[in-house]
């Protein structure tokens, strides 16, 4: 039982170590912006044709799926306020998380597993750099900027969403209509929900995509398992951890 | 940073790594002098890739002390260490270079980046040029190392291990994988950067020819290429090891008389 405990705890243990060298990093001079900006970049820039895809046909789908259900309680005009209380509390945070874990945990992970396999981290060591420093911090930075400004786009793009398929398709409700109960269902506590949660995916996010890139051993199948592990893990904990944030707000 | 020229650049003593029912390393101990060469030999997975990254701290021994130009590291925090690099080039064994960088941005990579060195950004250009010179690859300064052969690859680690005139080089199976036409000349130009430069130098190979180059040769500006020696080159000596083990440490002319089978299969003769 011990010896199967023993692997998941000395991975946690790393993860906790890199993480904590990594978060006092931020405070810590050298900053590589250069290397912080090609990743917003990468994971913010790139990332905007399939956060825009899943955002629009999320906020489609909740428009379409609720419309047989308020169509029953004669509450049509409310499916603005639906689409948006989900999609800006949970839809638009957990997805786009998913997402950018899909595409950037496995590519943090593949590129740095094959620094790793190929002794580049050990040759940055060697040549002065602290590969935390260069590699994770900018990645973390990046990753905590652009992925809430990613969801507040998919948020964004699913409610057009919502209003076409609920105005143009179905015709639900009015335009004005499905505006109005959208833009007054979402309070201020929906706000900060909606925000610190892909701030806090984010960290997680670039953390365990780093991690795993940094533990890999074995070769190109060491790489191709640390790339795996990180899109699993990275995704599992966006799923625990909006539950964990959903339960602090709504006691809140 | 402190600094002690006298007395031996490198010292292992009674250094172990890993635990008790994996032993990578197991008691080893020997000194480097300043100006000498050290050839270590070992079939895989005899520890000898473990002691370079301990002799580099990018391990941490189990037991025992690292003492490296007169200071013991063995406690050293990576920010120490880093000051401790800057006087070390260190070749990797599949060259370790960076892909998504130019060749100029790989061996210009030290001296922008060791805090220690401070090179002025416009010395550092020619200090590149410089080292790429030497080793015969001045024009690949726009490639990247992807569209290099293998053999191009080493050179251009070794370019980058000696741009900061390092005191220690430590070279990791530097002539693996090559053909060899392509390790001898990885090896002409490692003699080259000891002979030229007086580094000090510590070379893990399993290829006894490889130390036998060391052993014999020098490198002679006058005609560009290697000459043999007469006799030995002063100072060269040979650590053998076995499953973590020292099997043997001595000179040449001891490393010849060697009568044990596992020393001997390294020694060729």
């Amino acid at each position: 039982m011990l010896e199967l405990l023993k692997a998941p705890i000395l991975t946690f243990q790393e993860f906790v170590l890199l993480s904590g060298r990594a978060v006092r990093g931020i405070f810590r001079k050298p900053y590589y912006w250069d290397d912080v900006f090609l990743q917003m970049d990468l994971i913010g820039v790139g990332s905007l044709p399939v956060v825009i895809l899943t955002g629009f046909f999320s906020g489609a789908v909740m428009a379409l799926q609720m419309s047989r259900a308020l169509q029953k309680y004669g509450a049509t005009s409310q499916v603005g306020m639906i689409v948006a209380i989900t999609l800006v509390r949970e839809m638009g945070p957990v997805l786009t998380a998913l997402m950018v874990a899909g595409r950037n945990s496995s590519g943090m992970a593949s590129e740095l597993g094959s620094m790793k396999v190929t002794e580049q981290i050990d040759a940055m060591r060697a040549l002065g750099t602290d590969p935390i420093m260069k590699l994770v911090k900018p990645r973390l930075l990046a990753t905590a900027f652009v992925l809430p400004l990613l969801t507040v786009l998919a948020d964004f793009v699913g409610l057009v969403g919502g209003y076409l398929v609920a105005c143009k398709m179905l015709h639900l409700t009015t335009s004005s209509e499905y505006w109005s109960s959208a833009w007054q269902a979402i309070e201020y506590d929906d706000i900060a929900q909606g925000l610190l949660k892909p701030f806090v995916f984010a960290i997680v996010l670039s953390l365990v995509g780093c991690h795993y890139g940094m533990r890999t051993k074995g070769g190109t199948q060491g790489v191709g398992r640390a790339t795996t592990q990180a899109v699993v893990v990275a995704s599992v904990w966006v799923v625990v951890l909006t539950f964990i944030i959903g339960r602090v707000f709504v006691t809140m | 940073m402190e600094q002690t020229d006298a007395g031996p650049i490198l010292i292992f003593r009674n250094v172990s790594f890993g635990f008790d029912d994996n032993l990578v390393l197991r008691d080893v101990s020997f000194e480097l002098t300043r100006g000498a060469t050290l050839i270590i030999h070992g079939a895989a997975g005899s520890g000898k890739t473990v002691l370079l990254k301990i002799a580099l701290g990018l391990l941490r021994p189990t037991s025992g002390r690292v003492i490296l130009f007169g200071l013991d590291v063995t406690e050293y925090t990576e920010q120490q260490w880093f000051d401790v690099r800057s006087r070390i080039g260190v070749l990797f064994q599949e060259g370790g270079l960076f892909d998504s960088f130019s060749i100029e941005d790989n061996v210009g990579y030290p001296l922008v980046n060791q805090p220690l060195l401070q090179v002025p950004p416009e010395e550092v250009a020619p200090r590149v040029e410089q080292s790429l010179e030497f080793v015969e690859l001045g024009h690949t300064l726009e490639k990247f190392p992807s569209e290099l052969s293998g053999g191009m690859r080493r050179r251009v680690g070794i370019a980058r291990a000696i741009v900061t005139q390092p005191e220690l080089m430590l070279y990791d199976s530097p002539t693996a994988g090559l053909d060899p036409i392509t390790a001898n000349t990885i090896m002409a130009l490692i003699v080259k950067g000891r002979d030229m430069r007086h580094a000090t130098t510590l070379i893990v190979t399993h290829r006894h020819q490889d130390g036998e180059i060391l052993e014999r040769y020098r490198w002679d500006d006058s005609i560009g290429g290697l000459q043999k020696l007469e006799g030995v080159s002063a100072g060269t000596r040979y650590l053998v090891l076995e499953d973590g083990r020292i099997a043997f440490l001595g000179s040449p002319a001891e490393f010849d008389a060697c009568n044990d089978p596992h020393v001997a299969q390294f020694s060729s003769r």
